[in-house]
């Protein structure tokens, strides 16, 4: 029995997120229900980066929600390793899109602060997170309070409090968004160093094509809401360890890009309530 | 504007005002029907302004004041300690129980819409002249604006802070003190100015309206006396007190929010 136990987790465990069959509908306030993502099947591989790109309002930061277990789907269930999430995800990290630090702890304190819930004490967790920021490149910045850092630096220590608990799961929605193009390579650049280390599965939540392009293994693409579904899927095929400046200029990146930007396009002009491509001047019927 | 130019420009308009007051209080400006000097300012209701001064002296060399300063800030550091402390742990308590909020919520407004000091009768009567009155008055001053801000506080915590910190493991007791207690102290500390206040406020008005000692009493006595220059010099040192106050306020204010985003100064 206990052979066969073994076995079975271990083809159960190179799947690190199964989400079944997963859907999310919202009850709106004057009755009737807004189906926000249709029954969609998303897997990410233990040590797989998979990244869910789709226009703005589709439901991607919704699906990492449900894989983090922050919200239950409304039919469908997740996976975690095998095992059927209830609760929160407590083997994932979560980087959010907009700033999740406590202002009122210093940036030591917010990424120590991770390891003494676990009850490590507060001496060693102090060290771990000093170590962490020296890695992040914050090294002399520990003392500060968020508000005195820059909108990249906070991101840093956010990366740094999520990895210094080694989730085996990294769920990330949108993390750079909401910085500066320059800042953004600087930082995808950073995570992909991390990353490299020691794979852990990632889902990587963007709007931006060329960054799940050269960031992930696999681009799942989803359709504009509502009734948001899974309508691409786009193994990549570059070579590890990459160079997130120098793989943009590589021709099978270009070809990647298009055949992605073929299957994302038609999404976002439909979230513009744009007439669909190529039917333009279709003239009377649509 | 620099320092010194500014602090300039603030004593003149104290030199003007005093100028003003003194000139039209001593110097007739005409003769009255009865033949008497006409002044605008008459001294016997807005005395002078050195006459204040010198009132104010003799106060605090004879010492007669230290007494009633040391009965009004006791008060209101009673009034203040009760208040706050009240006001955060009931303020807690309804942020974090919906429900209790909701049943609550039109007794606290109805409280709350009451003016403060048609309760300082009863409460003379209820805790007698003494300190008591005074402090409880004080008490359910600030007790509001510490509530209403705890409340505030804890409920408008940012919902990515508060996932953040569960995502990282924290349980209910972590949350509590590693997210709701700093956010609802937060929202203490700046209203302190306005809390601390309305101590001093409830102390004063409470010893206004009957009691044997303080502040409040001082100017009451005085008023009851026709003696305008003793009404002076007491709020005269109402005011220096309340000033004194706001300042060890400030002070320790200062390191328990330098957390909050504030000027930034170049160097």
């Amino acid at each position: 029995m206990e052979g066969r136990c073994v076995t079975d987790a271990q083809t159960i465990h190179s799947i690190a997120v199964d989400l079944r069959g997963v859907s999310v509908a919202y009850g709106l306030s004057g009755g009737g229900r807004y189906e926000a993502v249709q029954p969609v099947d998303v897997a990410v591989a233990d040590g797989e980066f998979v990244a869910i790109l789709g226009p703005t309002g589709c439901g991607k930061s919704t699906l990492l929600n449900i894989a983090a277990g922050l919200m239950p789907p409304s039919s469908g269930e997740s996976l975690i390793f095998g095992q059927r999430l209830s609760g929160l995800n407590t083997v994932a990290g979560y980087l959010f899109q907009q700033d999740a630090l406590m202002p009122w702890k210093t940036a030591r304190d917010n990424v120590a602060i991770g390891l003494e819930t676990r009850g490590v004490r507060r001496s060693e967790a102090l060290k771990a997170a000093d170590a962490f920021l020296v890695k992040v490149g914050l090294a002399t910045f520990g003392d500060r309070y968020p508000h005195q850092l820059s909108g990249g630096q906070r991101k840093r220590v956010a990366l740094a409090q999520v990895l210094v608990r080694e989730p085996k799961i990294l769920l990330m929605d949108e993390p750079f968004g909401p910085l500066d193009a320059q800042t953004r390579l600087i930082m995808s650049e950073l995570l992909l160093d991390l990353w490299q280390a020691d794979r852990k599965a990632v889902m990587f939540v963007t709007h931006d094509l060329d960054e799940a392009i050269a960031l992930a293994d696999r681009v799942l693409v989803m359709s504009a809401g509502p009734h948001s579904k899974i309508i691409g899927n786009f193994e990549i095929p570059l070579a590890r360890p990459r160079d997130i400046a120098e793989v943009r200029s590589e021709p099978e990146f270009h070809r990647l890009h298009s055949a992605v930007w073929a299957c994302l396009r038609e999404e976002v002009r439909k979230t513009y309530g744009l007439p669909a491509h190529g039917k333009a001047g279709g003239g009377a019927t649509s | 504007m620099n320092r010194t130019k500014l602090l300039a420009l603030q004593i003149g308009v104290a030199v003007v005002a005093l100028g003003i007051w003194h000139v039209f209080s001593t110097i007739p400006i005409g003769t009255a029907a009865n033949g008497k000097p006409f002044y605008l300012l008459p001294q016997f209701f807005f005395s002078t302004p050195g006459a204040v001064i010198e009132r104010v002296i003799k106060m605090f060399v004879s010492g007669e004041v230290y007494k009633h300063l040391a009965i009004t800030l006791i008060e209101a550091m009673l009034a203040f300690a009760i208040g706050a402390l009240s006001g955060v742990m009931i303020g807690f308590w309804f942020a974090r129980k919906p429900l209790v909020a909701a049943v609550f919520d039109p007794y606290v407004k109805m409280m709350n819409a009451l003016p403060r000091v048609v309760l300082a009768p009863i409460f003379a009567l209820w805790f007698g002249l003494g300190i008591w009155s005074k402090v409880w008055l004080g008490v359910t001053l600030v007790f509001f604006i510490v509530f209403f801000n705890v409340y505030q506080g804890v409920r408008e915590v940012s919902p990515v802070v508060l996932a953040n910190a569960r995502m990282l493991g924290m349980n209910e007791r972590q949350l509590l003190r590693h997210v709701y207690w700093p956010a609802a102290l937060s929202w203490v500390f700046s209203s302190l100015h306005t809390s601390v206040g309305f101590a001093v406020v409830g102390a004063v008005v409470g010893e206004y309206l009957g009691s044997s000692a303080g502040l409040g009493y001082l100017i009451h006595q005085a008023e009851g006396v026709f003696d305008v220059t003793g009404v002076f010099a007491g709020m005269l040192i109402l005011m220096i007190f309340v000033m004194l106050i706001d300042f060890v306020v400030t002070l320790v204010e200062k390191p328990l929010l330098v957390w909050r985003p504030g000027e930034t100064k170049t160097v």
